[in-house]
């Protein structure tokens, strides 16, 4: 494969605070090829967001400090000026959030927004801006969109304004489109819409893309590699194929069990992760995950490296035995119904927003 | 819009013939007030009484009486002072509007462009020295007697340091603008700046804290993610949401001023607005002067809401479209 | 809390808190501790509370300082007076020296708290004196005039709120109407009436000179700013849950709004008290320095600048000390009021503004 275009290494991000440093991303590594889909699974407060959002230089709190390399086509996001970062953002690395109600300027039409993107940076007269941003609208299946094109946000249903944001995100032809949560906010129909077009979008337009998700469903969907992150962490990371049929890590377990699937014996309950996620402000010093792991042993108390060839994992349980392993744990839940575990995956308050 | 236009100019209306009545009411109809000796004023006699009486049909019904009132405001228009036996109300007001308009609207600039400028920077530079500063400065804006601050600018400017530093302040009074415009804007200037002081400060606390609001926004983070300027950011995006509230606010404030609130200021600096002239008539209980520069206040007031709320559409399309 | 239950939360908000521990709950201080502590902490609003302390009790020693330090009567004028300075009598009102030589100039300030502290105004009284006595009386009209107006408004802002419909149409365009009045003039109109007259209200009589008139003056026209934040929130509440549950099961609508909608309004209104105490003061301040407020010969910091507006340019003390008086009562009010905001109910906004 050719030169990745993003190489992050050893990312870590941290917060000050009156009750000591909280550490959002620890020490996260991954390298993400050109045209590639990388899905970006974990429970919230598990840093995906912090990571994609400290490279772009998002983060703009002042007691946040952001450490380690990020290098795209070659130059580092990270200490990069923002002056500099600024003309990256939007142009090469485009990002879309997750809720479509909020994040257009209520004042200002759709179409105002995309020129904008495009007038950002590029020299583009008026008049050409907005028939670009008629095409883009068209491009992502907005009906009507010359007409369309004069409506405010307020007046587009949130399914369409989605649309609207990843037409903005795409006025710029970006080599690399960041989509944090892209269809949380939406009902099951426009969300498969929603893949969907990032599916074709990929295809035409040759874009990487990050896909941010705590929804196991969408990853298995559109990526062709998968980063599991749990408490600032990469707990495993390898291609969508290899994650989903021989998951490695306990926590990936874990999300994958919390899936309900159609067509596996039906449980009494949906198996969970019992515990809590880890606080930001007290990361263990060994396996973040331990304190949750049916499976925690003394090794644990040390932190395990991210080893492995393509598919990586960060545990200590012996490789050999991790299938078997797995398969006591579903018993368990079937049987039993989960004695003892209190909650499933339950997110921890964002608290670095 | 034509439709929201209508809807807004029928409740002015209502609202403007409510404050008649209220103040009708107010006057003619409070418990135990005889309005033909308030009226015809302090030791009239029995003839001023008795015309008093014909000319507002104090013997005749309420409704009749309202009827009557209205009549001689706005369509006789021959309301009469019975202090300053024959001096007709109305073009006294007219006289007097000009001299408000110049003060307020003068102070209204000036706190627009002061309160608008330190609210965005007091929000630029959150959490470094000059923030808090603005907030504080908002406060004693709010705290501040507004005559009485313009009592202490008289005292330094026209006697303690007035053969001084300030020996070119012309003495108190009004020059009208198209008689001499230096001298209009010389002899209004420390009445600008007295009321515009206390405004511009609110007005940059309420900004300030409204544009925190607005950086704190979604939409603020995706136009960051788009390569927009901070600048742009602070400008096109934070503060042209954070506006619309404040136009609210102004309109509410503005046409209390002209209305009547810029009272205290005018009596202060001796400017024959309509608020002296109403603080003249309340000293000498000229009813009928009241009553006409009560009712104006409320006009003024009515259609500077009416404005605002068309404003207010135009700057905020979620309000046009509901 | 069942498993189904909990993940359905998890997934419609992913940014939920976690549950609370339940040894938390039983602990927790309620809304109203939680804001107590948080006050506490808040060290301009501590500070502004000490200083409001301050004025208020030395306020409220005018009778003892008028009787046992200065030995003046602040309510008899004492135009032929004299006082000692320095060993020499001096009279209290010297012929001027200036101009024609008409009329007479008080003394200035001595800086001494037995005599003439502030100096004396037109007639001979002690300025300091009739200061802590104005003060006295400019609190507590500010003070009765906002808790009147919060009163007035919260009823009104609940009921309207409540019930909706006719009754809402109804309050709602009476507060248009006083909100689209400027405040002064109504003020104005309103005690023009009823100054040389009184009010007779049922039972409850109030004589023209008491101070009780500005009281009510002052508490209704400020009414409207009150009872529509109220007003807002209560339709919000009907909305939540547990009113529409409480409707749900019968409960009257007394018991609603006692049980449910009351406690929930309440620190609006409590945030609302000491910003409209401030805001008050001010009017009444400048209804008495109109002269439609406090009337002679009682005494607010108000009337003392009216009285020290003849003597600006000879002795600015009588108009500056009630001045400075003001601003900073206003202000610490202002401030202590921005901090019970800030614990109680950041969103709460008098006149959709500060």
């Amino acid at each position: 494969m050719s030169e990745p275009l993003l190489e992050v290494e050893d990312l870590r991000v941290s917060f000050r605070s009156r009750r000591g440093t909280a550490v959002a991303v620890d020490g996260l590594s991954f390298s993400l090829a050109p045209g590639e889909v990388l899905g970006v699974v974990g429970e919230s407060g598990s840093g995906k967001s912090v990571s994609m959002m400290s490279m772009l230089g998002l983060i703009r709190d002042p007691n946040c400090t952001v450490e380690g390399s990020a290098r795209f086509r070659g130059s580092d996001l990270v200490g990069m000026a923002d002056k500099d970062l600024r003309v990256l953002r939007g142009r090469d690395i485009a990002m879309i959030f997750q809720d479509p109600m909020t994040s257009l300027t209520p004042v200002y039409t759709v179409g105002w927004h995309i020129a904008e993107q495009i007038r950002v940076h590029q020299s583009m007269s008026k008049a050409r801006a907005r028939a670009r941003a008629v095409e883009l609208l068209a491009e992502v299946g907005i009906p009507d969109p010359a007409r369309r094109i004069d409506d405010y946000p307020h007046q587009f249903s949130g399914g369409m304004r989605q649309r609207a944001v990843i037409a903005m995100g795409l006025a710029n032809n970006p080599s690399l489109l960041i989509a944090d949560e892209p269809t949380t906010a939406l009902d099951v129909t426009t969300q498969a819409q929603v893949l969907d077009l990032l599916r074709r979008l990929r295809r035409d337009h040759g874009s990487s893309i990050i896909l941010i998700t705590h929804d196991m469903g969408v990853v298995s969907q559109l990526a062709d590699r998968v980063l599991v992150m749990y408490a600032g962490r990469a707990a495993e990371e390898g291609p969508r194929q290899e994650v989903f049929h021989h998951p490695r890590h306990p926590y990936t377990w874990g999300l994958l069990g919390s899936v309900p699937r159609a067509r596996a014996p039906r449980v009494r309950r949906l198996p969970a992760i019992p515990g809590s996620p880890a606080s930001a402000l007290a990361v263990p010093s060994g396996c973040a995950f331990a304190p949750r792991c049916r499976f925690a042993h003394d090794q644990c108390a040390e932190r395990p490296p991210l080893a492995g060839a393509d598919h990586l994992d960060a545990c200590w349980l012996p490789r050999d035995r991790r299938h078997e392993l797995r398969h006591s744990l579903d018993e368990v839940a079937t049987a039993a119904g989960d004695p003892g575990q209190q909650s499933i995956i339950v997110p921890a308050t964002e608290e670095f927003e | 819009m034509v439709r929201f236009a209508l809807a807004r100019f029928g409740a002015a209306v209502f609202v403007l013939v409510s404050i008649s009545v209220l103040v009708f009411l107010i006057f003619f109809a409070t418990p135990g007030v005889d309005p033909a000796a308030r009226i015809a004023g302090r030791n009239a006699d029995q003839a001023t009484l008795a015309q008093v009486q014909a000319e507002f049909g104090l013997d005749q019904p309420l409704p009749v009486r309202y009827a009557l009132m209205m009549k001689h405001l706005f369509v006789d228009r021959d309301l009469t002072s019975f202090v300053n036996r024959g001096v007709l109300v109305i073009p006294q007001i007219v006289h007097a509007v000009p001299v408000t308009l110049s003060l307020v609207l003068g102070a209204a600039v000036l706190w627009m462009v002061v309160g608008v400028a330190m609210g965005t920077l007091a929000a630029a530079w959150r959490g470094r020295a000059a923030d808090p500063l603005i907030v504080l400065v908002g406060v004693v804006g709010v705290s501040i007697p507004v005559y009485w601050l313009g009592e202490v600018v008289n005292l330094v400017t026209q006697s303690r340091l007035h053969d001084s530093v300030f020996s070119w302040v012309p003495p108190l009074g009004y020059v009208p603008l198209t008689q001499n415009p230096a001298q209009w804007a010389l002899r209004l200037l420390f009445p600008w700046l007295t009321l515009a002081v206390l405004y511009a400060g609110i007005y940059a606390r309420v900004l300030r804290s409204e544009m925190m609001g607005a950086l704190d926004e979604d939409y603020v983070r995706t136009a960051r993610a788009k390569g927009v300027s901070e600048r742009r950011i602070l400008i096109k995006h934070a503060l042209r949401c954070s506006l619309i509230p404040i136009v609210s606010l102004f309109g509410l404030d503005f046409g209390a001023l002209v209305g009547g609130s810029a009272l205290l200021t005018e009596v202060v600096f001796g400017l024959p607005g309509v608020g002296r002239l109403t603080y003249t008539a309340l000293q000498n209980l000229d009813l009928p002067v009241i009553l006409g520069t009560v009712l104006y206040a409320a006009f003024f007031v009515v259609l500077s809401n009416a404005l605002v709320d068309l404003v207010y559409a135009a700057l905020d399309p979620r309000v046009r479209h509901v | 809390m069942t498993a189904t239950a909990d993940r359905k939360a998890s997934e419609d908000s992913p940014a939920a808190p976690t549950p609370i521990p339940l040894a938390a709950v039983v602990t927790s201080p309620g809304p109203w501790g939680t804001a107590l502590r948080q006050i506490r902490r808040n060290r301009s609003a501590m500070a502004s509370l000490v200083v409001f302390f301050l004025i208020l009790v030395v306020c409220l020693l005018a009778p003892f300082y008028a009787s046992s330090i200065a030995h003046t009567d602040p309510f008899a004028s004492n135009v032929a007076g004299t006082t000692v300075i320095g060993g020499q009598t001096v009279p209290v009102l010297a012929p001027s020296t200036t101009g024609l030589g008409l009329g007479v100039t008080p003394i200035g300030p001595t800086w001494d708290l037995t005599h003439y502290f502030l100096g004396s105004d037109g007639q001979g009284r002690d300025v300091m004196a009739r200061l802590l006595y104005g003060g006295r009386n400019s609190l507590l009209i500010g003070f009765s005039a906002a808790l009147l107006c919060c009163l007035l408004a919260g009823i009104i802002g609940v009921l309207a709120g409540y019930f909706g419909g006719v009754v809402d149409g109804v309050l709602s365009r009476l507060l248009d109407v006083v909100w689209a009045f400027p405040v002064y003039l109504l003020a104005i109109s309103l005690s023009v009436v009823l100054l040389t007259s009184g009010v007779r209200i049922g039972p409850i009589s109030i004589g023209a000179g008491s101070l009780w008139l500005p009281v009510l003056i002052i508490g209704i026209v400020y009414v409207p700013y009150v009872a529509r934040p109220i007003r807002g929130q209560v339709m919000a509440l009907k909305e939540k849950e547990f009113v529409a549950a409480a409707i749900g099961v019968g409960s009257s609508d007394l018991r609603i709004m006692r049980r449910d909608v009351v406690p929930n309004v309440a620190p609006t209104v409590v945030v609302f008290l000491p910003l409209m105490t401030a805001l008050s003061m001010l009017t009444e301040s400048a209804l008495s320095f109109l002269s439609v407020g406090v009337q002679p010969p009682q005494a607010s910091w108000g009337t003392i600048i009216n009285d020290g507006l003849d003597l600006l340019y000879t002795r600015p003390a009588v108009t500056l000390a009630p001045g400075i008086a003001i601003a900073l009562t206003a202000v610490v009010l202002n401030l202590f009021g921005d901090g019970v905001r800030e614990a109680l109910d950041p969103r709460a906004r008098l006149r959709g503004a500060g």
